[in-house]
C-alpha cells in the first residue's frame, strides 16, 4: 500500500489531510468583517451593564448610594452586593478553590475591584450612571509585596479569619494561601551541601497580562417564559462556564445554553469566570431582558487575569565538569486579593514542577508559597500550559548562571545534561513522565544552522572592539532549550472544579458523504475549523473541504474542558482521531457487506475500502455513507455517527531549541534583534502553515514580556500600566522576522503522535530573549538581572556595570 | 447628555442619516447605530487600530473621533472593501499567506493596508512595517501580515503593468 501511484497520490492530495498547509476556512468571514464576536451581538431590548470600580487598592466600603444614578433617565438597575446576597451570588467560587467577591462585600482588595453594576439602556448612559453612584470608602493599609504581606498584621481576608486550612493544606499566616511541595527536600539539600559547585540566584518573573485584542464580555438572555438562560461570552471553556453558571444560579444545567462566538484572542485571559459574567446573568434575570457587559481595555488590564508574578529562588549543583547533580527551587507567588489562579485542582502552582527542564537531574525539590496582596486576582497561564513559562524561565536562567559559575559555554553545559533519547519515557525527579524526545539532535541542528561557534567568535571580537572604544554596541547570544508539558490531562490527576480534563468529538457523516464534527474545545484564532477537519480527513477518507467543524455551543457540542494549555490537539485532537476510527470501523463493516466479503477481507485505502489483493473492487467513503442511510444491512444500525470522549493517558512534552542574536546599544539601552531561530518539535505536524503562524505569534508575545510588558503597581496599589500607552504590545515596527525549523518526534501515546504547539514559542521565547540581553553583558560581569528588559532597565544595567564611564 | 445632532454620512457608498449625541464616538455610531460591526474596539486609546476606517480618503481610528466631527464624511469600512464573490487583492492575500488568526484586528489591518498601498504602491518591507505600526495584532507576530501586504502590492502592480 505504500507505493503511491499517481492515482493514489491525487486521491490523497484531494483529502487535504494531515501534513498539508491547507488554507484556513475561517478566513473568508474574518477578512470581510463578518466575524461574530460577543460585542457584535445585538438583541431586541438589550441593556448595557457597566461597573463602578474601586479607586482604592484596600478599603472598607462604608456605603453605596444609588439614588442619583437610578434617577438618571435610561438607568434600569444598580446592583450591589446587598442585592446579590439574597441569591447567594455576592461571592463566587474561584477555579483555585478560593472564593471571590462578585461585588464588593464590605471591602475592596484591589484597585479596579467591582463595587456596583449599573444597567442602562445604552453604554453611554451606563457610563454616566457609574459616575453618579456615590461610594464612601475608608482607606486601609495597602500591601503590594508578598514578602511584606507574610509579615504584616494587616488581615487582607477577614472572611477567612480562623481558617488555618485552605484548599491546598495548612495556611501559615493570615495572608498565606498555601504551600505546595514537590520532590525530595532532604535528598536535594544533602546533594547541594556536598556539591563541588553550587550556583544560587534569585529572580522575579514580573506580573504581566495576556491582553488579547478583544477584551472580555458577555451577553446574558434569560427567557422567563421557557425558563432558559442563554449566555454568549468570551469563554475559553464554555462547558465549564455552563456548569459553574448552573451551580451558582440554581438553574438546571439543561436550561442553560452557553455560546462562545468568535473569540478575538484568548491567551489565558478568557479561562476564568469573572464578576461581569455573573452580573450580566443576574441583571438579565432581574430585568427580564438581555444584558450585555463588555469591559474596556483599562478594566481588562486592571481586573481580569494577570499572569506570572513569581519570586523565584534557585540553587543548582554540579560537578566541576558541569554534570548537574541537584536542583532546589522556592517560589513566593503573588496571587493578589483572591486566589483565582486557573490551574487543575491538584496543582496550585500549575506544572511549575516541570522546572527540571530538559535535563537529567537526579534529585530536585520545589516549594511554592501562595500569598494574598492588594493586587488583582488572576494567575492565568498566558500563552503557556499552567505555570510552564515560569518553570522554563527559571531553569533556563539557572543554567546560564551555572555556566557563569563554571566558566563554561552555556550551549555545551546544556548538551552534557540533556536527557538522552534512549532514556525516554523518562521520569523526572519531580515526577513527570516525559513521553518522547530527541534533544541532542534538535540542539545540534539549531547550533549548526546559526553557526554557533562563529557567533561566539564574533561576540568575543565585539567585546574587544568595545573595550578599545571602537563600538558602543554589545552582542548577546540568547540560548534556550525548553520542554513543555501540555495537553492536560489525565482525568486521574487533572480536573477543574471536579470535572476531569478529558475532551471530546462527535461526528455525523451525512448521506451524501460530507460531515459535521463538533468538539468540546473552542478556537480563539488557532484555526481549529481547518486543522481538525484535516485530522478527520486522514482518518475517515472524506475531504477536509467536505467537513464542517463546530465548537463553542454547549447545546450542540459534546462536553469538553475547552481550549488553553495547548490541550486542543493533544486531547480534543486525539478524541477526533478516535471518533474517526469508530466511523471507519463501522464503514468497514458496511463496505464488506456491499462487496460481499468478510469484514477482515477489506482494508482502508485513503478514501475507500478495497478488497485485499483486489484493489479494483472497492467502495468509496461516499458510497459507504450513502449505504449507511439507505440500505437495510443485517446486524448494523442505520446511520454513520460516532462520539469519543478521550482521557489522555499522559501529557505530551513538546520541546524546542531557540537561538536569538541581539545587538545592544549601551548608551540608549535599545536592543536590536538580528536573528531569531526557532526549532520546534511538536510531534506529528498537522498543518505546517498554521504551526509557523503560531510560532511567529508566540515569539512576539514572548518578545513583549521579555522586553517591556508588565503590570506594575505603585506603593499604594495604583495600577501604573492600565492602558496601551504604558502596557507594551509590540507593533510591526518592533518585531523581527523569525526563522522556523523543526524536528519530528511523535508522541508515543497520542493516536496521531501530535503534541501541541501554540504555546511552545512563548514558553521558549521568553527565556531566549532574556538570555540574549543578559548574555551581552556576561563579559562585563553580569550574572542576572530581572525582566522586563525595557530600554531604561537595559541602560541601567550598562550603567551599573560601569559601561558609561 | 446633550441634544442630539442630525448626522449624515456616506458609508461604503450608501447615504446614512441618524440622530446622535455629539459626544458619541464614530466607532459606536458605526457599530451600534448602523450595524457595521467589522471595525472593532480594542483599546480606547488609539493604539491598536482595530477600529480603523477610511474617512475622506485617510486612515482614521474611529474610536478617537466624535461622530459629530465626521458629519458629512465619506467613510469606507472593511464591509466596503471587496465582495464575497470579488474579494479585494488584500483580502485574498491575507488568506493566502496566513496573515490572520483570531481575526479581530483583521478588518482594521486590511482597511489600513488599502490606504498604505494607495499612499505607496511599491513599499519596501520597512515601509510596510512602519506604515502598519498603528495597527496591533496579538496573534500573528506580523511576519505573515507583512508578507500578505507585500504580495498584494506586487500583484496589484503586475496587474497594472499587464493592463498598460
Amino acid at each position: 500500500m505504500n507505493d503511491m501511484t499517481p492515482d493514489r497520490e491525487e486521491r490523497s492530495a484531494n483529502l487535504k489531510g494531515m501534513g498539508c498547509s491547507r488554507k484556513r476556512v475561517e478566513d473568508a468571514r474574518f477578512t470581510q468583517g463578518k466575524g461574530n464576536y460577543v460585542d457584535d451581538i445585538k438583541l431586541p431590548g438589550m441593556l448595557h451593564g457597566d461597573f463602578v470600580r474601586s479607586p482604592y487598592a484596600h478599603a472598607k466600603v462604608v456605603s453605596v448610594n444609588k439614588e442619583a444614578a437610578l434617577a438618571l433617565p435610561g438607568v434600569v438597575a444598580v446592583l450591589t452586593a446587598e442585592d446579590l446576597a439574597p441569591l447567594n451570588l455576592h461571592w463566587m467560587p474561584t477555579l483555585a478553590g478560593d472564593k471571590q467577591m462578585v461585588l464588593a462585600d464590605g471591602k475592596v482588595l484591589f484597585q479596579g475591584q467591582e463595587v456596583a453594576f449599573v444597567v442602562a439602556s445604552d453604554r453611554y448612559i451606563a457610563a454616566d450612571a457609574v459616575e453618579l453612584v456615590e461610594v464612601e470608602y475608608e482607606e486601609l493599609p495597602v500591601i503590594t509585596d508578598p514578602f511584606e504581606s507574610l509579615k504584616s498584621d494587616v488581615v487582607l481576608r477577614p472572611d477567612l479569619d480562623g481558617q488555618t486550612e485552605g484548599a491546598h493544606g495548612p495556611r501559615k499566616h493570615h495572608n498565606h494561601i498555601f504551600t505546595w511541595e514537590q520532590g525530595d527536600e532532604a535528598g536535594t539539600n544533602q546533594v547541594l551541601d556536598n556539591a563541588e559547585v553550587v550556583a544560587e540566584e534569585t529572580m522575579y518573573y514580573h506580573r504581566t497580562h495576556p491582553c488579547p485584542l478583544e477584551t472580555c464580555g458577555s451577553v446574558a438572555s434569560m427567557d422567563k417564559v421557557n425558563g432558559k438562560l442563554t449566555l454568549w461570552g468570551t469563554f475559553q471553556a464554555p462547558h465549564v462556564v455552563r456548569t459553574v453558571a448552573s451551580l451558582l444560579s440554581g438553574i438546571e444545567e439543561h436550561n442553560i445554553r452557553v455560546v462562545s462566538p468568535d473569540i478575538g484572542g484568548g491567551f489565558g485571559n478568557k479561562v476564568g469566570v469573572y464578576p461581569g459574567y455573573v452580573c450580566s446573568i443576574v441583571a438579565s434575570i432581574v430585568t427580564g431582558v438581555p444584558v450585555k457587559w463588555v469591559e474596556d481595555r483599562m478594566e481588562n488590564l486592571m481586573s481580569t487575569a494577570f499572569a506570572r508574578d513569581y519570586h523565584m529562588t534557585g540553587k543548582i549543583s554540579a560537578t566541576k565538569e558541569g554534570k548537574i547533580t541537584g536542583l532546589h527551587c522556592h517560589v513566593t507567588a503573588d496571587h493578589g486579593g483572591f486566589d483565582a489562579c486557573a490551574d487543575p485542582t491538584k496543582f496550585p502552582a500549575g506544572f511549575m514542577n516541570i522546572c527540571t527542564g530538559s535535563y537529567d537531574i537526579p534529585v530536585a525539590y520545589l516549594a511554592v508559597d501562595g500569598v494574598y496582596t492588594n493586587k488583582a486576582p488572576g494567575g492565568v497561564s498566558y500563552r503557556c500550559s499552567f505555570r510552564v513559562t515560569e518553570a522554563v524561565y527559571f531553569i533556563e536562567r539557572m543554567i546560564e548562571v551555572l555556566a557563569i559559575e563554571l566558566d563554561m559555554d552555556a550551549a555545551e553545559l546544556r548538551r552534557i545534561n540533556f536527557i538522552k533519547k534512549e532514556q525516554f519515557p523518562y521520569t523526572a525527579a519531580l515526577g513527570w513522565e516525559y513521553d518522547s524526545g530527541d534533544y541532542h539532535t534538535a540542539w545540534d541542528k539549531a547550533l549548526k544552522t546559526v553557526d554557533y561557534d562563529g557567533l561566539r567568535k564574533e561576540q568575543a571580537e565585539r567585546v574587544e572592539a568595545f573595550k578599545r572604544g571602537e563600538t558602543r554596541k554589545l552582542m548577546g547570544i540568547g540560548l534556550t532549550f525548553f520542554t513543555e508539558i501540555v495537553g492536560a490531562g489525565p482525568v486521574k490527576n487533572c480536573d477543574i472544579l471536579g470535572m476531569g480534563m478529558f475532551d471530546s468529538c462527535e461526528i455525523r457523516i451525512h448521506p451524501t458523504g460530507s460531515a459535521i464534527a463538533r468538539l468540546g474545545t473552542i478556537s480563539q484564532g488557532q484555526g481549529h475549523a481547518t486543522t481538525f477537519a484535516q485530522i478527520l480527513a486522514s482518518e475517515i477518507g472524506i475531504s477536509a473541504d467536505s467537513i464542517t467543524i463546530e465548537e463553542g455551543d454547549t447545546d450542540t457540542a459534546p462536553y469538553g474542558l475547552g481550549t488553553y494549555g495547548s490541550r486542543s490537539t493533544p486531547v480534543a485532537g486525539a478524541a477526533t482521531a478516535m471518533a474517526g476510527r469508530k466511523i471507519r470501523a463501522k464503514a468497514q463493516m458496511i463496505a464488506a457487506y456491499l462487496l460481499e466479503v468478510h469484514d477482515d477481507d477489506v482494508e482502508f485505502d485513503i478514501d475507500r475500502f478495497v478488497v485485499k489483493g483486489a484493489p479494483e473492487k472497492f467502495k468509496t467513503m461516499k458510497e459507504i455513507a450513502y449505504a449507511a442511510y439507505n440500505q437495510a444491512i443485517p446486524g448494523i444500525e442505520p446511520g454513520l455517527e460516532a462520539v469519543s470522549y478521550y482521557d489522555p493517558p499522559n501529557m505530551t512534552y513538546p520541546f524546542g531549541a531557540y537561538v536569538c542574536v541581539m545587538d545592544i546599544d549601551v548608551d540608549t539601552g535599545v536592543p536590536e534583534i538580528r536573528r531569531f531561530y526557532a526549532l520546534d518539535d511538536c510531534g506529528t505536524r498537522i498543518n505546517p502553515m498554521i504551526i509557523e503562524g503560531q510560532i511567529h505569534g508566540g515569539l512576539t508575545e514572548a518578545l513583549a514580556v521579555a522586553l517591556g510588558q508588565e503590570i506594575a503597581y505603585d506603593d499604594i496599589g495604583n495600577v501604573k500600566t492600565g492602558t496601551l500607552m504604558d502596557f507594551f504590545l509590540p507593533t510591526a515596527w518592533e518585531v523581527p522576522n523569525y526563522e522556523t525549523d523543526y524536528t519530528v518526534t511523535p508522541s508515543p501515546h497520542h493516536p496521531i503522535g501530535a503534541k501541541g504547539v501554540g504555546e511552545s514559542p512563548h514558553v521558549g521565547g521568553v527565556p531566549c530573549f532574556s538570555n540574549a540581553v543578559q548574555d551581552a553583558f556576561r563579559a562585563f560581569g553580569l550574572r542576572h538581572t530581572n525582566m522586563p528588559h525595557d530600554h531604561w532597565r537595559i541602560w541601567q544595567t550598562a550603567n551599573k556595570l560601569g559601561l558609561h564611564e | 447628555m446633550s441634544d442630539k445632532m442630525h448626522i449624515k454620512l456616506t458609508v461604503n457608498g450608501e447615504p446614512k442619516e441618524f440622530l446622535a449625541e455629539p459626544r458619541e464616538l464614530l466607532i459606536y455610531a458605526l457599530r451600534e447605530k448602523l450595524d457595521i460591526t467589522g471595525p472593532h474596539v480594542g483599546c480606547d486609546t488609539s493604539h491598536c487600530g482595530a477600529c480603523t476606517v477610511t474617512l475622506n480618503g485617510k486612515s482614521v481610528k474611529s474610536c478617537t473621533m466624535f461622530v459629530a466631527q465626521a458629519n458629512g464624511a465619506e467613510i469606507t469600512t472593511i464591509e466596503g472593501i471587496g465582495a464575497p464573490d470579488a474579494l479585494h487583492v488584500l483580502q485574498e492575500s491575507f488568506k493566502e499567506h496566513h496573515g490572520l488568526q483570531c481575526g479581530f484586528c483583521t478588518p482594521g489591518m486590511i482597511t489600513r493596508a488599502t490606504k498604505l498601498l494607495e499612499e505607496n504602491p511599491s513599499p519596501s518591507e520597512e515601509d510596510v512595517r512602519f506604515g502598519m505600526a498603528g495597527n496591533i495584532c496579538r496573534c500573528t507576530g506580523y511576519q505573515n501580515i507583512v508578507k500578505s501586504i507585500l504580495a498584494a502590492a506586487s500583484e496589484i502592480n503586475s496587474a497594472k503593468e499587464a493592463a498598460e
